[in-house]
Protein backbone atom coordinates (compact mmCIF):
# COMPACT_ATOMS: atom_id res chain seq x y z
CA UNK A 1 0.00 0.00 0.00
CA UNK A 2 2.01 3.70 -1.14
CA UNK A 3 1.01 6.91 0.60
CA UNK A 4 1.91 9.98 -0.82
CA UNK A 5 2.24 12.55 2.07
CA UNK A 6 1.92 16.27 1.25
CA UNK A 7 3.14 19.33 3.21
CA UNK A 8 2.24 22.79 2.95
CA UNK A 9 3.76 24.22 5.80
CA UNK A 10 7.26 26.11 6.42
CA UNK A 11 9.33 23.74 8.26
CA UNK A 12 11.17 27.22 10.35
CA UNK A 13 7.04 27.88 11.32
CA UNK A 14 5.50 24.58 12.04
CA UNK A 15 6.58 21.76 12.58
CA UNK A 16 4.37 20.07 10.18
CA UNK A 17 7.47 18.12 8.24
CA UNK A 18 9.13 16.97 10.98
CA UNK A 19 6.07 15.16 12.27
CA UNK A 20 5.48 13.87 9.02
CA UNK A 21 8.67 12.54 8.42
CA UNK A 22 8.11 10.59 11.62
CA UNK A 23 5.15 8.94 10.32
CA UNK A 24 6.21 8.06 6.70
CA UNK A 25 6.60 4.45 7.04
CA UNK A 26 9.77 3.81 3.95
CA UNK A 27 9.12 3.65 0.47
CA UNK A 28 6.12 6.47 0.64
CA UNK A 29 6.37 9.36 -1.23
CA UNK A 30 6.75 12.84 -0.02
CA UNK A 31 5.66 15.76 -1.63
CA UNK A 32 6.35 19.48 -1.08
CA UNK A 33 4.16 22.41 -1.91
CA UNK A 34 2.98 25.77 -1.17
CA UNK A 35 4.98 26.96 2.04
CA UNK A 36 6.59 23.52 2.47
CA UNK A 37 8.67 24.26 -0.55
CA UNK A 38 10.79 25.93 1.97
CA UNK A 39 11.92 22.67 3.14
CA UNK A 40 13.42 21.77 -0.05
CA UNK A 41 16.10 24.00 -0.01
CA UNK A 42 20.20 23.42 0.17
CA UNK A 43 21.94 25.14 3.19
CA UNK A 44 19.19 26.44 5.38
CA UNK A 45 18.55 24.99 9.03
CA UNK A 46 16.65 22.21 8.18
CA UNK A 47 18.00 20.69 4.94
CA UNK A 48 19.43 18.33 6.63
CA UNK A 49 16.19 16.79 7.58
CA UNK A 50 15.16 16.22 4.38
CA UNK A 51 18.03 15.10 3.20
CA UNK A 52 18.25 12.70 5.67
CA UNK A 53 14.59 11.53 4.19
CA UNK A 54 16.09 10.71 0.92
CA UNK A 55 17.73 6.99 2.38
CA UNK A 56 13.73 6.27 2.44
CA UNK A 57 11.67 7.76 0.77
CA UNK A 58 11.22 9.68 -2.89
CA UNK A 59 10.54 13.39 -2.35
CA UNK A 60 8.88 16.19 -4.64
CA UNK A 61 8.98 19.60 -4.50
CA UNK A 62 6.25 21.37 -6.36
CA UNK A 63 7.83 24.26 -9.00
CA UNK A 64 5.45 26.63 -9.62
CA UNK A 65 5.48 27.01 -5.35
CA UNK A 66 9.22 27.14 -5.59
CA UNK A 67 9.52 30.25 -8.55
CA UNK A 68 6.56 31.72 -6.55
CA UNK A 69 8.74 32.38 -3.88
CA UNK A 70 11.85 33.63 -5.85
CA UNK A 71 13.83 29.93 -5.71
CA UNK A 72 14.85 27.96 -8.66
CA UNK A 73 15.30 24.51 -9.16
CA UNK A 74 18.73 24.78 -8.61
CA UNK A 75 18.65 25.59 -4.95
CA UNK A 76 16.65 22.74 -4.44
CA UNK A 77 18.63 19.67 -2.21
CA UNK A 78 20.01 17.12 -4.58
CA UNK A 79 18.04 13.80 -5.11
CA UNK A 80 14.54 15.85 -4.85
CA UNK A 81 12.52 15.83 -7.91
CA UNK A 82 10.55 18.94 -9.06
CA UNK A 83 7.34 18.42 -10.41
CA UNK A 84 4.61 20.81 -11.99
CA UNK A 85 1.10 20.71 -11.55
CA UNK A 86 0.96 17.83 -13.83
CA UNK A 87 3.56 15.46 -11.86
CA UNK A 88 1.29 16.28 -8.91
CA UNK A 89 -1.64 14.48 -10.46
CA UNK A 90 0.57 11.96 -11.70
CA UNK A 91 1.68 11.44 -7.95
CA UNK A 92 -1.62 11.18 -6.72
CA UNK A 93 -2.86 8.52 -9.17
CA UNK A 94 0.49 6.63 -8.88
CA UNK A 95 -0.27 6.41 -4.90
CA UNK A 96 -3.00 4.38 -3.34
CA UNK A 97 -3.59 7.62 -0.60
CA UNK A 98 -2.83 10.67 -0.04
CA UNK A 99 -2.33 12.01 3.03
CA UNK A 100 -2.19 15.81 3.33
CA UNK A 101 -0.05 17.33 6.50
CA UNK A 102 -1.67 20.28 7.20
CA UNK B 1 -12.94 75.96 4.72
CA UNK B 2 -9.94 74.24 3.67
CA UNK B 3 -9.53 73.10 -0.48
CA UNK B 4 -9.00 69.55 -1.04
CA UNK B 5 -5.15 70.25 -2.09
CA UNK B 6 -4.41 71.55 1.06
CA UNK B 7 -2.76 69.32 3.43
CA UNK B 8 -2.97 69.09 6.99
CA UNK B 9 0.24 68.76 9.34
CA UNK B 10 0.78 65.82 10.95
CA UNK B 11 -0.52 65.48 14.34
CA UNK B 12 1.25 63.38 17.23
CA UNK B 13 4.36 61.23 15.52
CA UNK B 14 4.30 57.76 16.80
CA UNK B 15 6.92 54.89 16.53
CA UNK B 16 5.29 52.45 14.57
CA UNK B 17 6.73 49.44 14.09
CA UNK B 18 5.12 46.54 11.85
CA UNK B 19 6.82 42.69 12.33
CA UNK B 20 6.27 40.89 9.61
CA UNK B 21 7.33 36.99 10.35
CA UNK B 22 5.38 35.01 7.53
CA UNK B 23 6.31 33.55 4.32
CA UNK B 24 4.64 35.32 1.17
CA UNK B 25 1.34 33.23 -0.72
CA UNK B 26 0.94 30.53 1.84
CA UNK B 27 -1.47 33.10 4.38
CA UNK B 28 -3.00 36.35 3.39
CA UNK B 29 -0.18 38.10 6.44
CA UNK B 30 2.34 39.29 4.13
CA UNK B 31 -0.14 41.12 1.55
CA UNK B 32 -2.30 42.34 4.66
CA UNK B 33 0.35 43.91 6.29
CA UNK B 34 1.89 45.81 3.05
CA UNK B 35 -1.44 46.79 2.17
CA UNK B 36 -2.09 48.47 6.12
CA UNK B 37 1.86 50.31 5.71
CA UNK B 38 0.44 51.70 2.62
CA UNK B 39 -2.65 52.94 4.14
CA UNK B 40 -1.43 54.01 7.24
CA UNK B 41 1.82 55.73 5.21
CA UNK B 42 -0.36 59.10 4.53
CA UNK B 43 -0.65 59.32 8.59
CA UNK B 44 2.72 60.40 8.43
CA UNK B 45 4.11 58.60 11.19
CA UNK B 46 7.56 57.53 12.67
CA UNK B 47 6.97 53.99 10.26
CA UNK B 48 9.30 51.26 10.40
CA UNK B 49 9.10 47.24 8.70
CA UNK B 50 10.67 44.53 10.45
CA UNK B 51 11.07 41.29 8.68
CA UNK B 52 12.05 38.25 10.71
CA UNK B 53 11.60 34.42 10.54
CA UNK B 54 9.77 33.45 7.77
CA UNK B 55 9.08 37.32 6.95
CA UNK B 56 12.47 37.52 5.23
CA UNK B 57 11.24 35.35 2.47
CA UNK B 58 8.61 38.25 1.43
CA UNK B 59 11.49 40.23 0.13
CA UNK B 60 13.15 37.38 -1.96
CA UNK B 61 14.36 38.53 -4.95
CA UNK B 62 13.39 36.62 -8.98
CA UNK B 63 9.72 35.94 -7.45
CA UNK B 64 7.46 34.60 -10.19
CA UNK B 65 3.77 33.70 -9.49
CA UNK B 66 2.56 32.68 -12.78
CA UNK B 67 2.67 29.57 -12.31
CA UNK B 68 0.32 29.81 -8.87
CA UNK B 69 -2.11 32.22 -10.38
CA UNK B 70 -1.34 34.58 -7.46
CA UNK B 71 -0.48 38.13 -7.84
CA UNK B 72 3.05 38.87 -7.43
CA UNK B 73 2.81 41.60 -4.93
CA UNK B 74 6.63 41.06 -4.22
CA UNK B 75 7.59 44.66 -6.84
CA UNK B 76 5.23 46.85 -4.30
CA UNK B 77 8.18 46.44 -1.73
CA UNK B 78 10.25 48.72 -3.95
CA UNK B 79 7.38 51.31 -4.01
CA UNK B 80 7.67 51.88 -0.40
CA UNK B 81 10.03 54.21 -0.41
CA UNK B 82 7.60 57.14 -2.54
CA UNK B 83 5.84 56.09 0.35
CA UNK B 84 8.23 57.78 3.04
CA UNK B 85 8.59 54.40 4.32
CA UNK B 86 12.36 53.64 4.24
CA UNK B 87 13.43 51.77 7.57
CA UNK B 88 13.21 48.21 6.78
CA UNK B 89 15.06 46.39 9.03
CA UNK B 90 15.30 42.60 8.37
CA UNK B 91 17.02 40.66 10.88
CA UNK B 92 20.42 38.86 10.46
CA UNK B 93 19.79 35.31 11.98
CA UNK B 94 16.53 35.02 9.94
CA UNK B 95 18.56 35.52 7.48
CA UNK B 96 21.15 33.01 7.87
CA UNK B 97 19.13 30.49 8.83
CA UNK B 98 17.75 30.47 5.44
CA UNK B 99 20.76 30.39 3.68
CA UNK B 100 20.15 33.76 2.64
CA UNK B 101 21.87 37.46 1.77
CA UNK B 102 21.58 40.54 1.71
CA UNK B 103 21.96 40.55 -1.78
CA UNK B 104 19.37 37.87 -2.02
CA UNK B 105 16.72 40.55 -1.19
CA UNK B 106 15.32 42.80 -3.82
CA UNK B 107 15.13 46.49 -1.74
CA UNK B 108 17.66 47.83 0.10
CA UNK B 109 17.20 46.92 3.76
CA UNK B 110 19.25 47.39 7.19
CA UNK B 111 20.51 43.90 8.51
CA UNK B 112 20.86 43.67 11.79
CA UNK B 113 21.31 41.25 14.70
CA UNK B 114 18.08 39.75 16.71
CA UNK B 115 19.52 41.91 19.41
CA UNK B 116 19.37 45.32 18.07
CA UNK B 117 16.10 44.09 16.71
CA UNK B 118 15.01 43.68 19.83
CA UNK B 119 16.20 46.86 21.36
CA UNK B 120 14.49 48.47 18.61
CA UNK B 121 11.40 47.07 19.48
CA UNK B 122 11.32 48.31 23.07
CA UNK B 123 11.88 51.80 21.33
CA UNK B 124 8.81 51.68 19.28
CA UNK B 125 5.27 53.05 20.62
CA UNK B 126 2.77 50.76 18.34
CA UNK B 127 4.01 47.37 17.62
CA UNK B 128 2.00 45.76 14.76
CA UNK B 129 2.58 41.93 14.54
CA UNK B 130 1.76 40.19 11.18
CA UNK C 1 -21.90 48.82 -14.16
CA UNK C 2 -20.55 48.09 -17.22
CA UNK C 3 -19.43 50.45 -19.78
CA UNK C 4 -19.33 50.34 -23.50
CA UNK C 5 -16.36 51.46 -26.41
CA UNK C 6 -16.31 50.70 -29.45
CA UNK C 7 -19.19 48.55 -29.34
CA UNK C 8 -17.94 46.37 -26.84
CA UNK C 9 -19.01 46.12 -23.21
CA UNK C 10 -16.77 45.86 -20.64
CA UNK C 11 -16.94 44.72 -16.75
CA UNK C 12 -16.59 46.78 -14.09
CA UNK C 13 -17.05 47.17 -10.12
CA UNK C 14 -20.00 49.15 -8.67
CA UNK C 15 -17.67 51.92 -8.24
CA UNK C 16 -16.59 51.97 -12.47
CA UNK C 17 -13.27 50.80 -11.68
CA UNK C 18 -12.80 48.36 -14.58
CA UNK C 19 -12.92 44.69 -13.71
CA UNK C 20 -9.67 43.39 -15.69
CA UNK C 21 -6.65 45.25 -16.13
CA UNK C 22 -5.73 43.66 -19.60
CA UNK C 23 -9.37 44.94 -20.69
CA UNK C 24 -7.77 48.32 -20.98
CA UNK C 25 -7.54 50.84 -24.28
CA UNK C 26 -7.78 54.46 -25.11
CA UNK C 27 -11.09 54.78 -26.37
CA UNK C 28 -12.12 52.62 -22.95
CA UNK C 29 -10.43 55.84 -21.05
CA UNK C 30 -12.34 58.56 -23.13
CA UNK C 31 -15.86 56.44 -22.80
CA UNK C 32 -15.30 56.54 -19.22
CA UNK C 33 -14.08 60.07 -19.00
CA UNK C 34 -17.30 61.03 -21.03
CA UNK C 35 -19.66 59.07 -18.57
CA UNK C 36 -18.52 61.63 -16.36
CA UNK C 37 -18.82 64.31 -18.40
CA UNK C 38 -14.74 64.96 -19.12
CA UNK C 39 -12.95 65.01 -22.22
CA UNK C 40 -9.23 64.11 -21.80
CA UNK C 41 -6.78 66.36 -23.19
CA UNK C 42 -3.06 65.59 -23.85
CA UNK C 43 -2.15 66.86 -19.63
CA UNK C 44 -4.71 63.94 -18.77
CA UNK C 45 -3.18 61.65 -20.48
CA UNK C 46 -0.22 62.35 -19.56
CA UNK C 47 -1.22 61.62 -15.96
CA UNK C 48 -3.04 58.83 -16.77
CA UNK C 49 0.08 57.31 -18.74
CA UNK C 50 2.00 58.11 -16.09
CA UNK C 51 -0.43 55.92 -13.80
CA UNK C 52 -0.07 52.71 -16.39
CA UNK C 53 3.80 53.03 -15.76
CA UNK C 54 3.59 53.33 -11.91
CA UNK C 55 1.08 49.92 -11.90
CA UNK C 56 3.53 48.24 -14.24
CA UNK C 57 6.20 48.58 -11.54
CA UNK C 58 5.10 48.75 -8.56
CA UNK C 59 1.62 46.29 -8.76
CA UNK C 60 -0.37 49.26 -7.20
CA UNK C 61 -2.30 52.20 -7.69
CA UNK C 62 -0.25 55.45 -6.14
CA UNK C 63 -2.18 57.28 -3.00
CA UNK C 64 -2.40 60.80 -4.19
CA UNK C 65 0.13 62.48 -2.04
CA UNK C 66 2.36 59.72 -3.78
CA UNK C 67 1.00 60.64 -7.35
CA UNK C 68 2.00 64.07 -6.80
CA UNK C 69 5.25 63.58 -6.01
CA UNK C 70 6.06 61.03 -8.32
CA UNK C 71 4.53 63.24 -11.12
CA UNK C 72 6.79 66.36 -10.13
CA UNK C 73 9.82 64.67 -10.35
CA UNK C 74 8.89 63.44 -13.89
CA UNK C 75 7.10 66.12 -15.02
CA UNK C 76 8.33 69.06 -13.27
CA UNK C 77 6.87 71.24 -10.16
CA UNK C 78 4.21 72.73 -12.59
CA UNK C 79 2.38 69.74 -12.65
CA UNK C 80 3.51 67.98 -9.35
CA UNK C 81 1.39 69.45 -7.21
CA UNK C 82 -2.11 68.95 -6.27
CA UNK C 83 -3.53 72.32 -7.16
CA UNK C 84 -2.89 71.25 -11.04
CA UNK C 85 -4.00 67.56 -10.49
CA UNK C 86 -7.48 68.55 -9.35
CA UNK C 87 -8.34 70.96 -11.95
CA UNK C 88 -7.23 68.20 -14.36
CA UNK C 89 -9.19 65.32 -12.36
CA UNK C 90 -11.85 66.96 -9.61
CA UNK C 91 -12.95 63.96 -8.25
CA UNK C 92 -9.76 63.46 -6.74
CA UNK C 93 -6.63 63.00 -8.93
CA UNK C 94 -5.55 58.99 -7.75
CA UNK C 95 -9.14 58.15 -7.74
CA UNK C 96 -10.44 59.73 -11.15
CA UNK C 97 -7.14 59.41 -13.20
CA UNK C 98 -6.72 55.63 -11.85
CA UNK C 99 -10.27 55.01 -12.82
CA UNK C 100 -9.81 56.43 -16.84
CA UNK C 101 -6.34 54.37 -16.60
CA UNK C 102 -8.05 51.04 -15.86
CA UNK C 103 -6.05 50.39 -12.24
CA UNK C 104 -8.03 49.11 -9.25
CA UNK C 105 -9.12 51.94 -6.53
CA UNK C 106 -5.80 53.62 -5.29
CA UNK C 107 -5.15 51.60 -1.29
CA UNK C 108 -5.99 54.64 0.97
CA UNK C 109 -6.60 57.02 -2.13
CA UNK C 110 -8.08 60.26 -2.13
Amino acid sequence: MSMLHTVNKSPFERNTLVSCLGHATAGSAILLIEDGVYGALEGTAHSDLLRGALADHSVYVLGPDLNARGMTDDQVIEGVSVVDYGGFVDLTEKHEKVQAWL
Amino acid sequence: MSEPWEEEGPGTVKKFMYVNRKAPYGTIYALESLEVVLIAAAFEQDVSMAFLDDGVYQLKKGQDTKGIGQKNFSPTYRALEGYDVEKLYVEAESLAERGLSEDDLLVPVEVMSREALAELMNEQEVILSF
Amino acid sequence: MPIEANGKVYETDEEGYLADLNDWNPDLAAAMAKADGADLDENHWEVINFLREYYEEYQIAPAVRVLTKAIGKKLGPDKGNSKYLYELFPYGPAKQACKYAGLPKPTGCV
